[in-house]
């Protein structure tokens, strides 16, 4: 080979012979080769976006074999997957355009891969949970309670978010009500903040469901889950002022009854002073939710 | 002994001059770009995104190209009359058996040390350090199937095809054993016990690997001393049965 690139004139050591060592008929083939791959592309046509729909759910089964035993990041290929699947080359899908029936179970699948995983829970919330359309905000906040239930203390925060959610953006106070007395009745730890316990007593109250308010914030004061002087004194607060709000509801309704009745007027005393009763170390069981009916 | 520390130098030799390094160093470069990019994408939890999906990353690659090193290595000595060379020499079998091993061995130590210095940048780090510890050993098993592999079939594809599904199905074996006994629609009939009898025959023949080198280890820090033991003992015992069924074939074979 050197030998040859010598005896052609070429530089001294070259390790490669000269092209006219080629044959003329190799050559030709690759220019020609070369100019069928150009007009080949040249005459493809354009690609053009098409967005693909989510696939369904594989069966539990398949995804822990494709996880080879590495569930954790089959869990994160997965999430990546998703998150990435309204924006395609090309076509970009509105979360309304979504099938979310399909998006949760995703969702749950890649729960069930990694419990620990705190993403799915939040895309459900925060950023699934976010599309205008009740219906699908509600689908995902379904997923987002019904997982809350099996690891209460790491994911209050989304149902936490839901209830803020179901109240203010669905204008659904009793679904609100429902997710926040979950998050007080269930979330025990000791890394649970304050406002997330007292949430669903606030919310009854605004809701005007004064009796389930008091019988909330008593289960709080008298569960011993209460601890810190000043939410002691705000929930005493709270309660106080709840029981002058029924007080006054009550003095109301006995004003309209005399008035009805077109007896003499009924004198109402001052309200009593808040005594612990039997039902506040209880919390409420209205719609109680337990880990157990959790994946009905 | 001397002859098992000079062929187990050769062996090293090889892959120093293979440019085994530049590769272990590109697939971690392109891991660490990708977990980069991963992070971008992923809309909480960064740094477990992308210290799993590295892991992950760097486990296949060390795993394939180790693997395939080990293989085209013991092969390439069958091939080009190097075995018989070693051999003709006052060598016994077992020591090149246990030599090409040692090497084997300590490029995949290289290997493993190579992807924990990528993914300290991701990860904490006595987690990191149990990972690449764990790797290292998993990477261990790894070459001794390739050298019984590259014995046993001599042809590169199927050796390299067989070490593959060695792996993979040394890693799904307790996925397929959970599910062979769960309760089903078919759970009682006959062709259902004998696929359960199978499987369960299969997991006693092949080792744990799933419970090596787990990414939960860096996304969760849940690794422990007890999983790197674990990972040790059965390592060492099957790396043992692999070298002994290695060496036996070599006896066998006729040069």
């Amino acid at each position: 080979m050197t030998g040859a690139a010598t005896a052609t004139g070429g530089a001294a050591g070259s390790r490669e012979r000269p092209v006219a060592a080629v044959p003329p008929a190799v050559q030709w083939m690759l220019a020609a080769a070369l100019a069928l791959q150009v007009g080949w592309h040249a005459w493809r046509p354009d690609p053009r976006a098409e967005a693909q729909l989510l696939g369904p759910v594989p069966a539990a089964s398949a995804l822990q074999i494709a996880a080879l035993g590495d569930q954790a990041a089959l869990a994160r290929m997965l999430m990546l997957r998703l998150l990435v699947h309204d924006r395609q080359p090309g076509a970009s899908i509105p979360f309304m355009h979504l099938d979310y029936e399909r998006v949760a179970g995703w969702l749950d699948a890649i729960i069930d891969l990694d419990p620990r995983a705190d993403a799915p829970l939040l895309a459900a919330a925060r950023l699934y949970g976010s599309v205008s359309d009740p219906g699908r905000q509600r689908t995902m906040f379904a997923l987002v309670h019904r997982r809350f239930l099996e690891d209460p203390d790491r994911r209050w925060p989304w149902l936490a978010h839901a209830a803020v959610m179901a109240k203010h953006r669905l204008g659904d106070p009793v679904l609100a009500l429902r997710y926040a007395r979950a998050v007080t009745e269930h979330a025990t730890g000791p890394r649970v903040p304050a406002w997330v316990r007292d949430m669903s007593a606030l919310i009854a109250a605004d809701l005007g469901e004064l009796e389930t308010a008091r019988i909330i914030i008593g289960g709080l004061l008298h569960g011993g889950r209460v601890g810190d002087p000043s939410e002691i004194r705000f929930l005493g607060a709270r309660l106080e002022e709840i029981e002058a709000r029924a007080a006054g509801r009550a003095r109301r309704e006995a004003a309209g009854r005399a008035g009805r009745d077109a007896s003499p007027s009924t004198r109402v005393g001052a309200p009593p002073a808040y005594k612990p009763r039997a039902d506040d170390r209880r919390t409420a069981s209205l719609g109680s939710d337990s880990p157990r009916n959790a994946r009905r | 002994m001397s002859a098992v520390l000079v062929i187990a130098r050769m062996t090293v030799l090889e892959a120093v001059r293979g440019r085994f390094a530049w590769l272990v160093a590109g697939f971690a470069s392109v891991g660490c770009v990708l977990a980069v990019f991963a992070g971008e994408v992923a809309i909480t939890g960064t740094q477990g995104f992308r210290s799993g999906l590295l892991g992950a990353w760097l486990r296949w690659c060390a795993v394939l190209t180790v693997g395939a090193f080990a293989i085209s290595s013991a092969a390439g000595d069958a091939r080009d009359k190097g075995l018989d060379l070693v051999l003709s020499m006052p060598v016994p079998r077992g020591a090149y058996c246990a030599g090409k091993l040692a090497g084997f061995a300590a490029v995949g130590t290289f290997s493993a040390t190579a992807c924990a210095f990528a993914l300290a940048w991701f990860a904490p780090l006595p987690q990191t350090a149990l990972w690449a510890a764990s790797l290292g050993l998993e990477l261990l098993v790894v070459c001794a199937m390739s050298l019984l592999c590259a014995f046993t079939f001599t042809h590169v594809e199927w050796a390299m095809s067989s070490v593959l599904g060695f792996y993979v199905l040394s890693r799904s074996m307790t996925a397929l054993q959970l599910i062979a006994h769960a309760p089903g629609a078919e759970s009682g009939s006959v062709a259902w016990s004998f696929i359960r009898a199978f499987v369960d025959a299969l997991a006693y023949l092949l080792p744990d690997l799933d419970r090596f080198t787990e990414s939960e280890w860096l996304i969760h820090g849940a690794g422990t001393l007890a999983d790197l033991g674990f990972a040790a003992a059965q390592a060492a015992v099957y790396t043992a049965l692999l070298g002994a069924a290695a060496t036996f074939d070599l006896y066998r074979r006729a040069l």
